[in-house]
């Protein structure tokens, strides 16, 4: 595959190829990977380590009326089999959730969704744990599910959480942002209004390894080992102290090579709970991990929003106001990662790229016989939503005026004065200029010359597609006063340590699956001190090694953790200056810095550089008062704002006229995440986010039969697109820096998949205009596509 | 990982060796080819025979060999040498047009025909290429040799007229003069199963005229070839207008289901559509002009 991208101009780099500081350099943890020398969950084997595998209800819904282990337990090879009575016991069998819920651990009185944990046996290999399930006896007492989130609110409705004390309805909140009664006014007033209901279907976020966990619990000091695929160890720590009551400075969370994240391993699943069990219980190692089947049926799925977007606007095209009623379906649990005083996460940011006059929604969130989570791949916090919402609206509204959508874009823009911008549900974007990355992508695209062929091929009955979407994110939180996960605020911390030959080690809260984090944060040391990147290693992971800090999604580690490094280098930059100036018998403040040596001014010749000086700080030089003979530093770093990283995407597509397949022809991506740390790991992120939203346009949804059987648990039945299915990228770039960041940067890890779905769809509803179709909703498979060009295309749930 | 229920394993060293090995360990015992059929559904615990009897050694099974008018295929022929073999593509274009489409490059280097057609899932494509070829099943068992036409051979979905204690041994296509192939399959995604397919076969007269044709269709809820549509070619001059009247008969002949492929109404369009357009390849080819893409392709 040829991807196109524009190359930058590196002025960090040294040479071209090994700059010291930021630029375009090979991954550090790539050589491990590509030697099949990753270290994943699963391949982690303990002295004496047992299996542990989860019995799964078959239905959606059931009364739980017995469970005989019997035989189970006489399986010669079957140390343990743990069922919900015995977590009752131990006060188990419900753990709080990440959105102030309770989630059954194994189920006790009735089982909620299709899939969910009903018992855990422990044995001696994973071949005779899953021959084990097979002889434990459930018996069940089927009622009807609830599967149609839009039915969820009836009063006949089942009532799935029939647990809770006064619960009588599947209601778990309301949540609105923005003034209704301004808005209304608005609306009132405009001159064009135009609504569409619009679904963002289940999805998966798929990782290409599955969840796991190896619990090892020392029964002679107590001390909890946890290896988890997690995005989260520190949080994930803290949270196991609650909710097993084990000392926090007793338990180690361990998050090893992850084989992919996406949102799908930051909660807390039963899984790792009963391996935690299990490994009390036998005195013995316990790996658990789930297969791919377990995984796409039970694990945190993403969106299943159904959306009412409405939009006013003048007839000459200046968008007025937006607002939108949404119906969330968060499942069995409500068990969404995301910011507690965010229900429905930053669904708010629905304004978009526009300078609006008002905004307003409302969101209700409901229960349903559905597997919980709802935090994923560029959930961003449910900025994805958000954003297909505000594009697929925009869109709307240029077929109503029969005005060009780039044309309606750039009309509507938040100017780049107008920064930082205050929109009308309480976000301040950073900064932005959202015209320049537009045109960059019209002229990459050579967007006239598109609709000119678009025009000759209309003629000849052929349907030819072009869709744009302009997105702007909002990514990185806290600031830890306003947004936190149970409690804890959204912070992070790093600590560097210079070593006295002047070689580095950096260690981060937050934890990579993928991104480079390895490579990324060693850059940003680099860039600060001038240190090799090579000659700085990257630790991450381990709670008993690294500083403590709230984890790797919604795109947060560079925004808060690239923050908490450049600071924690800056420090470390202070302090040898304070030690050069006494090896050099100056003052500091005579001292002047150039990467990676401080000198005295007017004297180039007089330096010392950052090796010299890690050696003299950790060797006999008498000290300045007050600095330590080290040149180590630490910060927590608490980001004053956000971030919005933004993006113009452009999409071609054609659709088959006679089978309704729809082939993505081209697709142009400019992205501005502000300062560009490493422009071939920001190209990747790109290039995954693009295939992501490839995916979720065309094919990827959960779906569930009327009895609540998942039909998407198996990668025959849940698609994801492979490499015939996407064209050769089309990347570009603008650098629009965060100016409250310290290095300017605003991350990248969602913004295309955030970006790409509403470009992909926008392409298609435009190829099958000729036959007036207005909106689709994805996935546009080609029976669906078909039933649009026929005049009926229906929602998919 | 997903695990299969507990089972026992050999392998064959002859034909006659899995024979006897099937005799020996009886109707929970299965033969095992490719295994990208069977271990899946093991996996899922759907299927859990006692005892896999391998034959990937029987290299007398891996075999194309042209004899006479017949072109011989061994049942443990793979995908990937049926793809890539050019005179299979020469003789029969449509074997390529649907090994392009079946599943994946992983897949169809283990895959075999024998496994394929053994299956008989009714997504599967060779089934429907071997039925509007004329294809003639070879089986041995305890018995001895038979030899069955496909229409004989495919007893519905997941059904054969092959006996738990017989193997498939070769499939033979009749080799005919001016005759040409073509498959066309509509896939959600690469890999992905078929929503539908349709294949067709044609022999041209002298005179330019349909001699003999041949329509099939994959997943659409028809197990054998559609009869109407073969009454109505034969005799006629290839035209927009016939290919368009056998494919509403193909339309008519199916019988889909709903699932999540697409709906009825869909999947009755794409008989038509889809037999329309292999008609037309077919026919173009056997009279000998180069293929048109009929759908933009990615690299277009
Ligand atoms: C991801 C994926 C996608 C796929 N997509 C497609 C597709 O799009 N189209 C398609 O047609 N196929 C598809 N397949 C199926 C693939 O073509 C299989 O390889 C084929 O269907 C079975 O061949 P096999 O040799 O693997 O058979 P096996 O799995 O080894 O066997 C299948 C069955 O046939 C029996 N059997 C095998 N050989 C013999 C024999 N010689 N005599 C008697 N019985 C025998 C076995 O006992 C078993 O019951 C797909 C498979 C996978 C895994």
């Amino acid at each position: 595959m040829t991807v196109i991208h524009e190359r930058e101009s590196n002025p960090a780099a040294g040479d071209a190829d090994r700059p010291i500081g930021y630029g375009r350099i090979q991954r550090k943890e790539d050589p491990r990977f590509v030697r099949g020398k990753g270290h994943y969950l699963d391949d982690i084997v303990l002295p004496g380590m047992l299996h542990g595998a989860v019995l799964r209800a078959p239905v959606a819904h059931a009364r739980l009326v017995s469970i005989d282990t019997t035989n189970a337990l006489a399986h010669p090879k079957v140390h343990a089999v743990i069922t919900g009575k015995d977590l009752e016991g131990l006060k188990l069998a419900w753990a709080p959730t990440l959105s102030a819920d309770v989630q059954a651990v194994l189920v006790t009185d009735k089982v909620r969704f299709q899939g969910q944990e009903v018992a855990f046996v422990v044995a001696e290999d994973r071949y005779a744990a899953r021959d084990a399930l097979e002889l434990i006896d459930v018996e069940y007492d089927v009622l009807p599910p609830l599967v149609d989130a839009r039915r969820a609110l009836d009063a006949d409705a089942p009532l799935i959480r029939d647990e809770m004390e006064g619960r009588t309805d599947n209601r778990i909140f309301d949540w609105e942002m923005g003034d209704a009664a301004e808005t209304d006014a608005v609306f009132a007033g405009a001159d064009v209004v135009v609504s569409q209901e619009m679904v963002y279907p289940r999805v998966h976020p798929a990782p290409m390894e599955t969840c796991g966990a190896v619990a090892d619990f020392d029964p002679v000091d107590g001390k909890l080992t946890l290896y988890e695929t997690t995005q989260a160890p520190h949080a994930h720590r803290t949270l196991f102290a609650i909710v097993a009551g084990i000392p926090e400075h007793k338990i180690r969370i361990v998050s090893p090579d992850i084989g992919g994240g996406f949102g799908n391993k930051v909660g807390i699943y039963p899984g790792y709970i009963l391996a935690v069990v299990g490994s009390i219980v036998t005195g013995r190692p316990v790996k658990w991990m789930e297969d791919r089947s377990e995984n796409l049926m039970s694990t945190s799925f993403a969106r299943d929003y159904i959306m009412q977007g409405e939009i006013a606007a003048t007839k000459d095209g200046k968008i007025l106001a937006l607002r939108t009623n949404v119906l969330a379906d968060h499942g069995a649990f409500n068990a969404t990662a995301q910011p507690t005083k965010n229900p429905a996460g930053f669904f708010s940011i629905f304004t978009g790229s526009y300078d609006l006059q008002a905004a307003h929604c409302k969101v209700t969130g409901v229960y349903t016989n559905k597997a919980p989570g709802g935090v994923a791949y560029a959930c961003s916090f449910r900025v994805t939503e958000a954003v297909y919402l505000v594009e697929r609206m925009v869109d709307v509204l240029a077929r109503k005026l029969e005005m060009d959508p780039a044309e309606l874009r750039l009309k509507n823009f938040i100017k780049p004065e107008q920064f930082p911008y205050a929109n009308k549900t309480g976000w301040v974007y950073d900064s932005g200029n959202y015209e320049a990355a537009m045109r960059r992508s019209m002229e990459l695209a050579g967007y006239e010359e598109l609709r000119r062929e678009q025009q000759e091929k209309r003629a000849k009955g052929e349907l030819m597609g072009i869709g744009l979407s302009f997105f702007t994110e909002v990514v990185g939180a806290g600031p830890r006063k306003h947004f936190d996960i149970v409690g804890l605020g959204m912070a992070d911390g790093a600590e560097l340590r210079v070593h006295p030959t002047g070689k580095a080690v950096v260690r981060l809260s937050v934890q990579s699956q993928g991104q480079g984090h390895e490579t990324t944060f060693a850059q940003i040391v680099a860039e600060e001190l001038g240190i090799p990147p090579e000659n700085i290693d990257v630790v991450h992971g381990d709670t008993d090694q690294t500083p403590f800090g709230l984890g790797t999604y919604g795109s947060r580690s560079t925004p808060v953790s690239g923050g908490a490094v450049a600071l924690v280098a800056r420090k470390v930059r202070e302090k040898a200056k304070l030690i050069a100036a006494a090896m050099l018998e100056t003052r500091p403040e005579d001292l002047e810095w150039e990467k990676g040596r401080w000198f005295v001014k007017g004297d180039p010749t007089a330096g010392k550089t950052i090796e010299d000086i890690a050696m003299a700080a950790h060797g006999t030089l008498t000290l300045p008062e007050g600095v330590d003979g080290n040149l180590d530093a630490e910060v927590t770093y608490d980001p004053p704002n956000l971030t919005f990283p933004f993006g113009a995407y452009i999409c071609v597509v054609d659709v088959d006229p006679g089978t309704g397949r729809v082939l993505v022809r081209r697709f142009i991506a400019v992205d501005d995440c502000g300062t560009r740390i490493n422009p071939m790991i920001i190209e990747g992120q790109v290039h995954g986010g693009l295939t992501d939203g490839v995916g979720m346009a065309l094919m990827e949804i959960i779906e569930f039969d009327a009895d609540g059987n998942n039909l998407g648990g198996s990668f025959m039945d849940y698609l994801i697109p492979t490499a015939m299915e996407v064209p050769d990228w089309e990347t570009g770039f603008t650098v629009t820096p965060s100016p409250h960041h310290p290095i300017g940067a605003k991350g990248i890890g969602e913004s295309a998949t955030v970006g790409s779905p509403p470009a992909i769809v926008n392409a298609v509803v435009d190829a099958l205009a000729p036959f007036g179709v207005t909106h689709m909703d994805m996935p546009c498979t080609p029976a669906r596509v078909w039933a649009a060009m026929q005049g009926r295309a229906t929602p998919p749930i | 990982m997903q695990i299969p229920a507990p089972f026992d394993y050999v392998r064959a060293t002859t034909v006659e060796d899995a024979l006897e090995l099937l005799a020996r360990h009886g109707p929970e015992s299965r033969i095992i080819a490719g295994g990208h059929s069977l271990l899946p559904m093991m996996k899922l615990r759907l299927s859990r025979p006692e005892w896999l009897i391998d034959i990937n050694d029987l290299f007398e099974l891996d075999f194309i060999l042209r004899d006479g008018e017949d072109l011989r295929i061994g049942a443990l022929t793979r995908h990937t040498t049926l793809l890539e073999s050019d005179e299979v593509h020469r003789l029969f274009p449509i074997v390529r047009d649907a090994e392009l489409v079946i599943a994946d490059p992983v897949v169809r280097n283990r895959g075999t025909i024998g496994g394929s057609l053994c299956q008989a899932d009714p997504a599967e494509d060779l089934s429907t290429v071997c039925a509007v070829l004329g294809a003639i099943a070879v089986v041995r068992g305890p018995g001895g040799e038979r030899t069955l036409s496909m229409h004989d051979f495919h007893r519905g979905p997941y059904q054969t007229a092959v006996g738990p204690d017989e193997l498939l041994c070769e499939v033979r296509l009749p080799i005919r003069a001016r005759s040409a192939s073509a498959y066309e399959k509509v896939e959600r995604r690469v890999g992905d199963w078929a929503v539908g397919a349709a294949g067709a076969s044609v022999t041209l007269a002298e005179d330019g005229s349909i001699a003999d044709a041949a329509v099939g269709l994959t997943a659409l809820g028809l197990d054998h070839t559609v009869e109407e549509a073969a009454g109505l070619l034969r005799g006629k001059r290839p035209s927009e207008e016939l290919f368009a009247d056998a494919g509403r008969l193909a339309a008519e002949a199916c019988d889909p289901v709903a699932d999540q492929r697409g709906p009825v109404d869909y999947k009755r369009h794409l008989a038509d559509e889809l037999t329309r357009r292999v008609l037309r390849r077919a026919c173009a080819r056997a009279a000998g002009h180069p293929d048109q893409p009929a759908t933009p392709t990615q690299e277009g």
